[in-house]
């Protein structure tokens, strides 16, 4: 995780504001009244299922699409009627698009010689360039003499050469394969630690928007479900959605039967009675569901003594199990048919073998790891 | 794949690559021998009109006779008459003008085409094909009737009041080019919409985002990267308008013959056919050099990988 990101810019001013907006395609609102800040320095994730309109979000950034409502200010200053050639704004496609009648060199001084800037400086700029992307010695190379992981550093130094003042990234590992992707992952936070640029990167994979922002938005619809830290958007999702969609989790749906300043007790649709902690401002009788994420529950073998039974515990049969390797996925199907899935980190080896389906096994979680949701 | 490790190919296949030289052999290379065998020859008033001609009844010796008899005359008189050279530098001047005119105006229609609603794109293919489903002659025809001093046009300029006088139109330069630009205009068209069609649309983007106004990058990334298809144009149009014949002669004045036409007369008029034949070949070979550079253009590209 990254370390926390503290705002050093105007609160009123940040680099991004979407204010606002909205963005219609004929039958579809790609963009539905959206408000989002992004802080200066800061790196953004925009994390969201396929059609959530997070490519529309970044292009109307860029200048290729105008939104049709709302106010777009960079930096304090409103951009919706200057062209995308004139916005401080450099984005690295999703499918790269090298030009690819360009070298290495020209790709990326492509944008230098743009601006005029003076032939010494463009060189000493591409050099500084290869150098961050690990390029070096290839500037001559067209892009179709470069490997997949090589193309997509050519395409993120084109974008950063301008030193623009937010770069935006639309899906850039995509199409690498697991292991480049996390080195390059790494790579990135590093650089962006190292130049300070605001990064704005738009990904459908949660442990990597996890892995490298400061801080995320979850998008559906055109909207943002939550905005907020990945410790935030995985331990206090906001909704049932948010919850469903960053990681596992477990939902008991039931009632708030009491509520008091330590928490409440919600009795489950099968009559199970829960506590759960720090839900300040919940009344009885609100229909609620509890989130448990999988890892936060504790698997046993052992009935635990009935006298000290201890709360939110419940029995069930294994009814499958799941070997990641690192650790093990418990299905566990209660009386009522609920499946319950309990995560066991395998901190021995063999330890998932005591374990056997059909098996009796009783599952507890503290009231401090249930979130209760209203929506 | 190495060579000694390809397996044996079956008469089958040694057929389908043997083929398209067989074509090349039977309808390029026999005919051009002929045509210059024709152009070494000396006219006679005699049917066929030229001597020698080849017995090989005679054996050996009316071979050696045949070869002996051959001469280069006829390029000496191609090389010494003015009436030879001035054709073959209009037919230049009239190839090159209508091809740059015909790249001016087709680039824009292509760009108009491959920029529109993709459901609407074939259509406009056809659109621009559809003069050929009416004969070129008529085509031509037409053409002179819209040229003509009571023509079309005149009626049109006249009625705007553009010109007092009818101006002829008919029997100019002018026309010659509005005929050729008009009848070669599918030909420049579509291999520059191919192309702009394959053009990635994320690329302009990239260039604008880099800072690339709309129209330096129209230069800068769409040029190159359609260059194959603005040379395919050219060359489609640049070769046959050449050598073209009946566009000029229908439309053009008598002053300065095209080459094409100049070679009619050397060969129904005059009928001396090796002159015509030597015309013909010299012809072959001013075109050889653009093909060529055309054929280098490819290889490259092809090897590049696009
Ligand atoms: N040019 C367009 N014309 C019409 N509809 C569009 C256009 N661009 C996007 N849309 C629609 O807007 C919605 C949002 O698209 P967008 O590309 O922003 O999604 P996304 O979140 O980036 O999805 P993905 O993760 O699949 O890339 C989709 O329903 C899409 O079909
Ligand atoms: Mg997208």
């Amino acid at each position: 995780m990254r370390r926390a990101f503290v705002p050093r810019d105007d609160l009123d001013k940040p680099m991004v504001r979407f204010d606002a907006v909205t963005r219609r395609f004929a039958d579809v609102t790609a963009v539905d009244q959206l408000s989002l800040d992004i802080r200066e320095g800061e790196f953004f994730a925009l994390l969201g299922p396929s059609g959530c309109g997070k490519t529309t979000l970044l292009r109307m950034l860029a200048g290729f699409e105008r939104p049709d409502e709302g106010r777009l200010l960079l930096a304090g200053q409103d951009i919706a009627a200057v062209p995308p050639w004139r916005r401080p704004v450099n984005m690295m496609f999703q499918s790269y698009a090298l030009f690819p009648h360009l070298s290495v060199a020209g790709n990326i001084a492509f944008g230098l010689k743009q601006e005029r800037m003076p032939r010494r400086e463009i060189k000493a700029r591409l050099a500084e360039m290869l150098r961050l992307v690990r390029l070096e010695g290839l500037n001559k190379r067209k892009p179709h003499q470069l490997s997949g992981g090589q193309r997509q550093r050519v395409a993120l130094a084109r974008a950063l050469a301008k030193h623009p003042k937010v770069l935006l990234l639309d899906e850039p590992l995509a199409a690498l394969d697991k292991k480049l992707r996390e080195e390059t992952q790494y790579e990135l936070m590093a650089l962006q630690d190292r130049l300070d640029t605001t990064f704005v990167i738009v990904t459908h994979d949660q442990e990597e928007a996890m892995t490298m922002a400061h801080r995320i938005g979850v998008m559906n619809h055109g909207r943002l479900a939550q905005v907020g830290t990945p410790a935030e958007i995985y331990e206090q999702p906001c909704s049932r959605w948010v919850a469903g969609f960053i990681g596992d989790v477990n939902f008991f749906d039931g009632t708030v039967d009491a509520a008091g300043v330590d928490g409440v007790v919600v009795a489950d649709t099968a009559g199970r009675r829960f506590r759960a902690a720090g839900t300040a401002g919940i009344q009885a009788g609100t229909k609620v569901a509890l989130a448990v994420r999988p890892e936060k529950i504790l698997l046993t073998t052992a009935a635990p003594d009935a006298a000290a039974m201890p709360v939110n515990t419940v029995a069930g049969k294994v009814a499958d199990i799941g070997y990641l390797g690192d650790l093990s996925l418990y299905k566990v199907r209660l009386d009522d048919g609920t499946v319950v899935k309990a995560s066991v980190t395998n901190a021995r080896r063999f330890a998932a073998s005591d374990i056997g389906w059909d098996d009796t096994v009783w599952l507890s979680f503290a009231p401090d790891a249930a979130v209760v949701l209203t929506e | 794949m190495t060579n000694d490790t390809a397996p044996q190919k079956s008469v089958g296949e040694r057929l389908i690559i043997a083929l398209p030289y067989l074509w090349l052999v039977a309808f390029f290379l026999v005919p051009f021998v002929i045509v210059g065998k024709i152009s070494l020859s000396q006219t006679v008033i005699a049917q066929p009109p030229y001597t020698p001609v080849l017995d090989l009844s005679a054996g050996l010796g009316g071979l050696i006779d045949f070869f002996g008899a051959l001469s280069a005359d006829t390029y000496a008189t191609l090389a010494g008459d003015d009436l030879y050279l001035f054709s073959y530098l209009k037919s230049l001047q009239v190839a090159g003008l209508s091809t740059a005119i015909l790249l001016a105006i087709g680039l824009p229609i292509a760009h108009a085409m491959a920029r529109a609603p993709a459901r609407l794109q074939p259509f406009l293919v056809v659109a621009v094909m559809l003069p050929f489903w009416t004969s070129f002659l008529i085509r031509i025809y037409a053409w002179m009737t819209i040229l003509q001093r009571d023509g079309l046009l005149n009626q049109v300029l006249q009625g705007l009041g553009l010109v007092d006088e009818p101006a002829s139109w008919l029997s100019t330069d002018t026309a010659v080019l509005i005929g050729i630009v008009y009848s070669y205009l599918p030909f420049m068209v579509l291999p520059l919409y191919a192309s702009l069609h394959k053009l990635d649309e994320s690329l302009l983007e990239a260039a604008a985002d880099l800072g690339c106004p709309r129209w330096k990058a129209f230069w800068l990334v769409t040029v190159p990267l359609i260059a194959p298809g603005i040379g395919a144009g050219c060359l489609l149009c640049l070769i046959p308008i050449i050598g073209e014949f009946v566009i000029p002669d229908l439309l053009g004045g008598s002053d300065t013959m095209m080459i094409g036409q100049t070679l009619w007369t050397e060969f129904f008029a005059n009928k001396d056919w090796p002159v015509a034949s030597a015309i013909a070949v010299v012809l072959l070979m001013l075109l050889v050099v653009p093909i060529a550079a055309w054929e280098a253009l490819q290889s490259r590209q092809i090897r590049e990988g696009r």
